[in-house]
């Protein structure tokens, strides 16, 4: 069981999450951050930070979301950990309303 | 002239808060020293977080790694008060940062609450995780019913390990004496007594799916209980409920189950406790029952009129913690929290110079472990903007070290912690489990001796 960054990061990538992280298990790329399985110790800090729903446990995942799971393990595996918080992308809060979460 | 060097500063606690302070300090260039009062570091890590969560307790390699950095010194074994006071620290370093936690249980103000078999729920899981003011505790487990009051992880924790087989807790790092008090226990059925409904609770989505997965008890709910009004509703439905709405959709597929296990964890809900009765020991806990009445995220707990009562031995309270005062330092009795500005400690006249706090003793005591490393982020961002610099004829660790030696106090230092730790995890092993922690102070500070001919390490048990 781990815990998985989903779709909704894609044009956010608010951070607030790294900040709660205990553990240091968030990388990330340009676009959005994903959390590696190996490193994530399930304690769910990260779900409530996140501006945009877009945390989510391994179990509460929709079928079609369920992907996630793998591009968060072998994405993580080749990227940078992100341990402070960073600007959000300038897409952020247009996204954020178009979500219907502000 | 000299450069004035790194930033001194000095962290009181060193729980999850007190780490993360450190790591933040640390980067920013900063020399920092831990204090802790016990000669153990990791504060709720250690003694908090339940036995059965291997997992959560590996943020303690970060903290270690935290611990190895240059600019970085433990000092276990030093108490506040006994050993140094606040004032002393101020003197010493450019800053002195808080990281006390909530130590104290709140009662719950209920006639009956002192009866033999009343107790709170900190004292059961400090008991059980080996902390040493609590490791000669009792607790009769020979009666059929405990309640625990309260809907937090907490007490999702006491109902878990009153609930699991010993044979599931023998591989966990749980103490030897609480397994051997829990095999004899004859403890079948533990109520989970909240006031307000589902959609109030504190617990996190997780510990509650935990709860339907056990292999010896069943979740046994009132399906009534599940049906939530329009207030509760706008709550979940918000940003601000994630977390609610999801342990709610747990909920809803634990009720309806069939019993099929010898023990049972019943969720109650809407129960408020009025008194706790007995003939010289706990028999049994009067509730009012409630109904939520006002405004989303402000719903209140109202007696309906009706009351309800659970025939129980054993009554664990539940119901949050508050921070202790700390002499030298202003405190809120009321909120139990030490008066700040995002993260600076305010004195009735202004900002206390180079005091600052950190996690619960700053915030009260909510959220996870993670939540405090932003707390402690927002502390330290706040320091840096005050302090630009050391200020000359700060002495820092050096006289801090030179203090503790005229006292005759004796620090437990990071690698005479790694002694301890060592050799917890050889007694664990030789039990097949991840360590056997030490639980008295003795035992720790001579595990903690480099060399076992030097003369005797000062005992403060």
């Amino acid at each position: 069981m781990t815990h998985v960054v989903t779709a909704n990061c894609q044009a956010c990538r608010f951070t607030d999450c790294v900040t709660v992280c205990p553990v240091a298990c968030f990388h990330g790329d340009e676009e959005r951050l994903y959390i590696d399985p190996e490193v994530c110790v399930d304690c769910s800090a990260c779900i409530p930070a996140c501006p945009v729903g877009a945390i989510k446990e391994e179990f509460d995942l929709s079928g079609d979301e369920e992907e996630w799971i793998e591009i968060n393990a072998t994405r993580a595996s080749a990227l940078p950990v992100i341990r402070s918080k960073q600007p959000p992308l300038p897409s952020a809060e247009a996204r954020r309303s178009e979500l219907g979460l502000n | 002239m000299n450069p004035p060097g790194p930033l001194k500063v000095v962290v009181v606690g060193s729980g999850p808060s007190g780490f993360y302070a450190a790591e933040a300090l640390l980067a920013a260039g900063a020399e920092v020293d831990v204090v802790e009062r016990l000669p153990t570091p990791f504060g709720l890590v250690r003694f908090g977080v339940a036995p059965d969560h291997p997992k959560l307790k590996q943020v303690c390699q970060n903290f270690t790694e935290i611990a190895g950095h240059e600019r970085f010194a433990f000092f276990g074994n030093v108490a506040l008060g006994r050993d140094v006071s606040v004032d002393e620290l101020r003197e010493l370093y450019d800053a002195v940062v808080v990281a006390s936690g909530s130590s104290a249980d709140r009662k719950l103000g209920a006639p009956g609450e002192d009866l033999p078999g009343s107790c709170s729920a900190t004292e059961f899981v400090a008991w059980y995780n080996g902390h040493p003011d609590y490791r000669d505790r009792s607790f009769d487990l020979s009666c059929e019913t405990a309640v625990v009051l309260g809907h937090g992880n907490v007490a999702i924790d006491v109902c878990r390990i009153l609930s699991k087989s010993v044979d599931e807790l023998r591989q966990t790092d749980i103490c030897s004496h609480a397994l051997e008090a829990l095999a004899e226990s004859r403890v079948r059925d533990v109520h989970l007594v909240g006031r307000r409904g589902p959609a109030q609770a504190k617990w996190t989505a997780k510990e509650i799916r935990e709860l339907g997965t056990l292999s010896e008890a069943d979740v046994v709910l009132d399906p009534a209980d599940l049906a939530i009004g329009p207030a509760c509703a706008a709550e979940i439905a918000d940003a601000r409920g994630v977390t609610a709405a999801q342990s709610l959709k747990i909920l809803r597929t634990l009720e309806g189950r069939p019993r099929e296990r010898r023990k049972a964890i019943h969720l109650r809900f809407n129960l408020s406790p009025k008194a706790i009765e007995g003939a010289g020991r706990v028999e049994r806990v009067l509730f009012d029952r409630c109904r939520l009445s006002g405004e989303p995220f402000a719903q209140v707990a109202t007696p309906c009129g009706e009351t309800a009562a659970i025939e129980a031995g054993l009554v664990f309270r539940s119901v949050g913690y508050t921070g202790v005062a700390i002499e030298g330092v202003p405190f809120d009795a009321r909120s139990g929290t030490i008066p700040h500005l995002r993260g600076r400690v305010m004195d009735q006249g202004g900002p206390a110079p180079g005091l600052y706090v950190v996690g619960w003793i700053k915030r009260g005591p909510s959220g996870v472990i993670g939540v405090n490393r932003a707390c402690s982020l927002e502390t330290v961002e706040t320091l840096l903007s005050d302090l630009h610099g050391a200020a000359p004829g700060k002495r820092g660790r050096a006289g801090l070290r030179g203090l503790l030696e005229r006292r005759g106090a004796r620090p437990v230092d990071f690698g005479a912690w790694k002694l301890i730790d060592d050799a917890e995890r050889r007694a664990g092993s030789a039990a097949g489990k991840p360590r056997e922690k030490l639980t008295s102070i003795a035992e720790m500070l001579a595990a903690a001796r480099r060399d076992p001919e030097a003369p005797d390490i000062r005992c403060c048990a």
